[in-house]
């Protein structure tokens, strides 16, 4: 009776003293990269054009270059990111909690993602599509005959969802084998553990490449969903949000201008009011969104405009050689179309 | 309770009541141990307090959803091996009941091969046979001090990479390559595959037989024990037991007219189909858990038998009780006493570290609830959830371990 006295009296005096104390309002995430003076940035755990770390370490690839670019626009300095190489299964969680200020991430935008989630995709950075890869001696020229085949996926994804909605739409039975980690499922299908493998396309361009012999793997011609690969930031702080979305629409603004990481100097030169007002000679639309006039300057001398980083990193100048497809410049017949900075 | 407030000096009575300033209450024991109580639990109330008061404002300012609703939502996933019915249009619970199953199953199997593997290795280890002791040396040696994730990795993708593709085309003609094991077993890269057995009518008695022959078993041991008891006469439990408990179902088998038919695996598009397939994820798991487990219990093991005082085993050996009998009667009884405490913690740990099986792609719970997860954004409610299942196996384990050891320790005399 004694003790129980004792702790009631305990437990008041404690939820009196911590109710006190008044919640820290989080701090806006601009304010706090600058503070910590890098930009912390979530990427995949090494998947080839998208982000990956080279022989000596340093992280290439185009959701890579986009946080550079990021970066470039805040700090002048394409080098102020810590990369955060996150898995499947890790990524939301480490943005929700703080440990990252975006994700650039190969993640397909969905509106449970929006919703449910609290996370707010920027912008579509990459238009994808799931596909499926099969060893050629199989004989296999659609998905649709890969019934009762054994199927190689990562858990965590939009990929193991859609792969579950195409076999039961098209009724046909299947063995699915999920992995953690992308590195798992390469190397089981590898093995010979399952038939195939699945995930967005380019991801299949990309493992192809790691393959013992990767001419002996094709890509199915199907495409299976809709992946619009996005970057993404915590929902509730609308300043980093139109930061991070604008990033990405000044490099395709600054493709479809013409300017490029060679003539940017030449262009801080030009007429065009287009121009002029893109490279902060006119008015203030860098302070707008709270970073400096010369932002657009910054990135694309960094990394240069979005074709250029597209070229270099998974198009005809990469290993990948993906066609630019449904990427193109909507004046191209793309799907890539940037509102206009103005 | 009592016994320190009966020992201190009670206050002279001197007639007169001293009048007892501020500061003699904070120097007295007594109000100091209730300050620092009451210290203690406010920081921990507080503490508990500021995380859950915290965490909610958070997940409120960033528009994430939170409660157990969405268990009932459809899950949207397969899962390669399943104990109970589940499809990808299952709700998220039944996904998580999925993956517990897979948790429950192969620790249940774990915990039986590596309690027989540890035993076998630990009384290898103490046998006077040098080849065998120093073999089991070697394999306790090594086991023990590799990661147990690394030997997940090295039994899937080492042994995988040996195994033959199911089936192999040349111009068209299909040719199963899988390697043939006795009894119309499977081995391939896609798993362990077995001839399923199909009940026909009459199957049951085959069951029935079984029940019987085990139930008279037991009598027929208690019948031995009391016969023992009085005249000092053995009767030989185990042999008569075991024929009994193989030889009374097999003849009723015969007797139905055979009522069991075996579906063998045959060859399809891509794979075997039909049969019983044993995973190789599955068996990776088991396989690396057994053989880590065992190299702890087999030390355990040991360390009970040698802690069994030397004398025990000469007067066994005085009374004229030969060596598996010294063995069975005498030392394992008593070392069980030792073994016991420790074996529990093992097993838990077993438990606890088939989590590692979504490593090497087995759907264990862990992996499911990541996958949930994931799919829905609930980390705090899912994480509760892992820990409450986890929780309440270890504590069901050690429940049952300890009314076990309780019982081995009334064999003391």
């Amino acid at each position: 009776m004694k003790h129980l006295v004792k702790l009631g009296l305990a437990a008041a005096l404690a939820v009196a003293s911590a109710s006190s104390a008044a919640l820290a309002q989080a701090p806006k995430t601009l304010d706090a990269v600058k503070a910590r003076g890098t930009l912390s940035c979530g990427v995949g755990t090494g998947l080839a054009g998208f982000g990956q770390p080279d022989d000596k370490g340093a992280w290439t690839g185009l959701d890579v270059e986009f946080c550079r670019a990021l970066a470039a626009a805040i700090f002048n300095d394409p080098q102020k990111v810590s990369f955060k190489p996150l898995s499947a299964k890790e990524r939301f969680t480490a943005l929700q909690s703080g440990e990252i200020d975006v994700l650039a991430r190969n993640s397909t935008w969905t509106i449970s993602r929006d919703s449910s989630l609290g996370l707010a995709f920027v912008a579509t950075n990459y238009y994808d599509g799931q596909g499926f890869m099969v060893k050629k001696s199989l004989g296999v020229k659609s998905a649709k005959e890969l019934k009762g085949a054994s199927v190689c996926v990562q858990t965590g994804t939009t990929t193991e969802l859609n792969l579950a909605d195409f076999f039961r739409t098209n009724k046909l039975e299947y063995k699915p084998v999920v992995f953690e980690k992308n590195d798992e499922v390469v190397a089981a299908y590898d093995a010979g553990r399952c038939d195939s493998m699945t995930t967005d396309a380019s991801g299949l361009y990309a493992e192809r490449l790691r393959m013992k012999n990767p001419d002996e793997n094709i890509v199915l011609p199907e495409i299976i969903s809709k992946e619009p690969l996005a970057p993404a930031v915590r929902q509730g702080d609308s300043q980093w949000f139109t930061i991070v979305r604008w990033v990405h629409f000044a490099m395709l603004n600054a493709e479809e201008l013409g300017v490029t990481q060679k003539n940017v100097d030449e262009m801080l030169a030009s007429t065009n009011p287009d121009i002029k007002r893109m490279l902060g000679k006119e008015g203030d639309f860098g302070k707008g969104i709270g970073l400096e006039n010369d932002w657009v300057v910054r990135i694309i001398k960094a990394v240069g405009n979005y074709g250029e980083s597209y070229e270099r990193n998974v198009g005809s100048g990469s290993r990948l050689k993906i066609d630019r497809g449904l990427n193109k410049q909507w004046s191209q017949g793309g799907l890539q179309y940037a509102p206009p900075i103005r | 309770m009592t016994m320190t407030t009966e020992q201190t000096p009670r206050p002279r009575s001197t007639g007169e009541t001293p009048r007892r300033s501020l500061s003699s209450y904070i120097y007295q024991r007594e109000t100091r141990e209730i300050i620092f109580q009451v210290i203690l639990v406010v920081a921990i109330v507080a503490l508990f307090y500021m995380i859950i008061s915290n965490a909610t404002a958070n997940l409120r300012a960033r528009n994430i959803a939170s409660g157990f609703g969405f268990l009932g939502n459809v899950a949207g996933f397969d899962i390669s091996q399943s104990w109970i019915s589940y499809s990808n249009v299952s709700t998220y619970g039944r996904a998580f009941m999925v993956g517990l199953w897979n948790t429950v199953i192969l620790a249940a199997i774990g915990i039986f091969f590596t309690t027989i593997l540890g035993f076998t290795v630990g009384i290898a280890r103490l046998s006077s046979n040098w080849l065998i002791a120093k073999i089991a040396t070697i394999y306790v040696e090594v086991v023990r001090n590799c990661p147990l994730l690394l030997q997940m990795f090295l039994w899937y993708f080492a042994v995988l990479k040996q195994l033959p593709e199911p089936l192999s085309r040349v111009d068209g003609v299909v040719k199963s390559t899988s390697y043939a094991l006795p009894g119309g077993m499977l081995l391939n890269t896609r798993g362990l595959f077995t001839p399923k057995p199909e009940w026909l009518p009459g199957a049951e008695f085959i069951l029935y037989a079984l029940i019987v022959a085990i139930i008279g078993t037991v009598l027929m041991a208690r019948w031995a024990k009391a016969r023992q008891m009085a005249t000092g006469q053995p009767f030989p439990v185990f042999l008569t037991g075991a024929a009994a408990i193989i030889g009374l179902p097999l003849l009723t088998y015969f007797i139905m007219g055979r009522p069991v038919q075996f579906e063998y695996p045959e060859l399809g598009r891509f794979n075997l189909s039909g049969g019983f397939v044993m995973l190789p994820e599955f068996v990776a798991v088991l396989l690396g858990l057994v053989f880590y487990t065992a190299s702890y219990i087999a030390e355990i093991v040991r360390a009970g038998i040698v802690g069994v005082s030397k004398g025990q085993k000469e007067a066994a050996m005085a009374i004229g009780l030969s060596k598996g009998q010294t063995l069975r009667l005498v030392v394992v009884p008593q070392a069980m006493r030792i073994i016991i405490p420790p074996l529990t913690s093992n097993y838990l740990n077993l438990t606890k570290n088939s989590s590692l099986g979504g490593a090497v792609g087995y759907p264990d719970m862990t992996q499911v609830a990541g996958t949930i997860n994931n799919q829905t954004g609930q980390a705090i409610e899912t994480i509760l959830m892992l820990m409450g299942v986890y929780l309440t196996i270890s504590l069901l384990t050690s429940a049952f371990m300890n009314w076990f050891n309780k019982r081995m320790a009334l064999v003391e005399r």
